[in-house]
């Protein structure tokens, strides 16, 4: 439990000084603050750009600085220095998970202020899931990737299906029938009747699907290659 | 305190290490000498626990390397070239992180940036530093946690000869204090100033291995005095009795420049050894 502290306090240091992954973790709740309140258009929907941004966000952060934190310490080798002081990968994976899963909560927490108090937990209970999902899609880049030129390579088609399929499917049937088995599309479509209410069985099983798909390549990932 | 028995690894069909055996008493600097490609690298490897091998028996503080505990651990100290450091944290802020790891006090670290000479760059962010500082980081990094025993894998390759004698200057004080210590390297010189044993390491295999001085009497076939006098005349003398009278003469004349026995170097035993040169650039 103590290295897993170490990770995240090291994480959060870095953070700071890692403009990088900051920006990601920033752009998506500055930009809905901006937006919800700058835009203002006749018909369209409530909560456009929270909704939104919220799959954009969930389908962007987490993944990459997943993704580039690992590949960033496997290149630098600073990941086998901690290896060799006694840090073992589950406690690493744990810490980055949860460095990643705290700060993208605090920017979905930035998100949900345009929601009615009522919505609130439950889009911060979604958004939390996806979230879990996200990075451990972006741990299995992390892990498969050698380098962070390849990690950068494997993430950014991801990225762009789980980001903008959602958001492309709103305009586009044919789109929106792929984008359906896509776990950020059925969050989003939870996010758009804020409720786990009758009618979304569909979803809750395609987003439970693609947890049990993920964390399965995670594992099968790490037992291939673990840390190295 | 480190015991290696007919050890052996390979890559494919590459045979890289082939029957290695030497045991390290505790408190000594035993040097692994060999030229790029020799197998130094993965022999670190191997004690360290990053890499298993295929026949033989690794042991390291009594124990076998693969059963090594988290505690036994944390009494080795290992630096490698390839190791990195956090390039956006500054000295102190590396440190900080092993020392939470070790569960050492951070007042421990201000003092270890001192012993490696890095108390002015204490704030300095890594991605800035010179090499030499960068090896000195990583060296505070090993000395951190007072291993009992140091793995250096040519922990002065690439650097000045300032600043590789200061890192020779932090190595024998560690030594003092009872640390051992196991260093790769491919520079003679730095093997005869530092090791109390050394083993020549060439393609997999140890072909020589003793104290640096016992090595180079035991190759000195030439036995020969060279003598370079004032009239810019060299000449060379049997090493024994018949040649005191004509030194004697000489000195007494002050005819001699400089004056040298022939003993071999490391360098030049490893080329008799294996007719290859410890650097290739030498």
């Amino acid at each position: 439990m103590r290295n897993i502290i170490i990770v995240i306090k090291k994480q959060i240091k870095d953070t700071i000084k890692n403009k990088v992954v900051l920006i990601q973790f920033i752009l998506f709740p500055i930009m809905t603050l901006i937006m919800e309140n700058a835009i203002k258009l006749d018909g369209m929907p409530e909560l456009f750009f929270t909704k939104l941004f919220s799959i954009m966000y969930m389908g962007m952060a987490p993944l990459t600085a997943m993704a580039a934190i690992i590949s960033e310490e496997k290149e630098k080798n600073t990941l086998r220095v901690l290896m060799m002081a006694n840090v073992a990968p589950w406690e690493y994976l744990a810490g980055v998970g949860i460095y990643v899963w705290t700060i993208c909560m605090a920017g979905a927490g930035v998100m949900a202020t345009g929601l009615e108090k009522k919505d609130m937990l439950f889009y911060l209970l979604v958004m939390g899931i996806g979230f879990v999902i996200s990075i451990v899609l972006g741990g299995c880049i992390g892990i498969f990737a050698k380098n962070q030129m390849v990690s950068t390579s494997l993430v950014m088609p991801v990225m762009a299906i789980l980001s903008f399929g959602p958001m492309l499917a709103l305009f586009n049937r044919t789109i929106e029938k792929v984008a359906k088995f896509l776990y950020t599309q059925q969050i989003s479509v939870l996010l758009n009747k804020m409720s786990f209410g009758q009618g979304n069985g569909e979803s809750i099983i395609i987003i439970m699907i693609n947890a049990a798909v993920f964390i399965a390549l995670f594992f099968m990932a790490f037992r291939r290659r673990g840390l190295e | 305190m480190i015991q290696c028995a007919n050890v052996y690894k390979s890559f494919a069909d590459k045979t890289v290490l082939s029957g290695v055996n030497f045991d390290i008493p505790s408190g000594e600097i035993f040097g692994l000498l060999g030229p790029s490609g020799a197998g130094k690298t993965t022999l670190i490897k191997i004690l360290t626990g990053q890499l298993a091998y295929e026949a033989g028996s690794v042991r390291i503080l009594g124990e076998n390397v693969e059963n090594l505990t988290g505690e036994d651990k944390k009494k080795i100290g290992i630096m490698m070239d390839e190791f990195g450091v956090y390039e956006r944290f500054s000295c102190v802020e590396n440190l900080q992180i092993f020392a939470d790891i070790y569960g050492i006090p951070h007042i421990k670290i201000k003092e270890t940036l001192e012993m490696v000479g890095l108390q002015d760059a204490m704030r300095k962010p890594a991605m800035n530093l010179s090499k030499g500082m960068r090896t000195r980081l990583q060296l505070a990094r090993v000395f951190l946690h007072s291993p009992k025993i140091i793995f250096l894998d040519e922990p002065t390759s690439g650097l000045d000869p300032q600043t590789m004698k200061s890192i020779h200057k932090i190595i024998l004080e560690k030594k003092e204090t009872g640390v051992t210590i196991f260093l790769t390297t491919h520079n003679m010189e730095e093997a005869t100033a530092l090791c109390d044993m050394v083993a020549l390491l060439n393609e997999g295999v140890i072909v020589e291995k003793g104290a640096p001085k016992e090595i180079c009497r035991k190759y000195n076939h030439q036995k020969k005095i060279k003598l370079h006098l004032s009239s810019g005349e060299d000449l060379e003398l049997k090493h024994g009795k018949e040649s005191a009278t004509e030194i004697s003469r000489l000195f007494e004349a002050g005819a001699i420049e400089t004056i040298h026995s022939s003993e071999p170097n490391l360098e030049t035993v490893f080329l008799e050894l294996t007719g290859r040169k410890l650097q290739e650039d030498a």
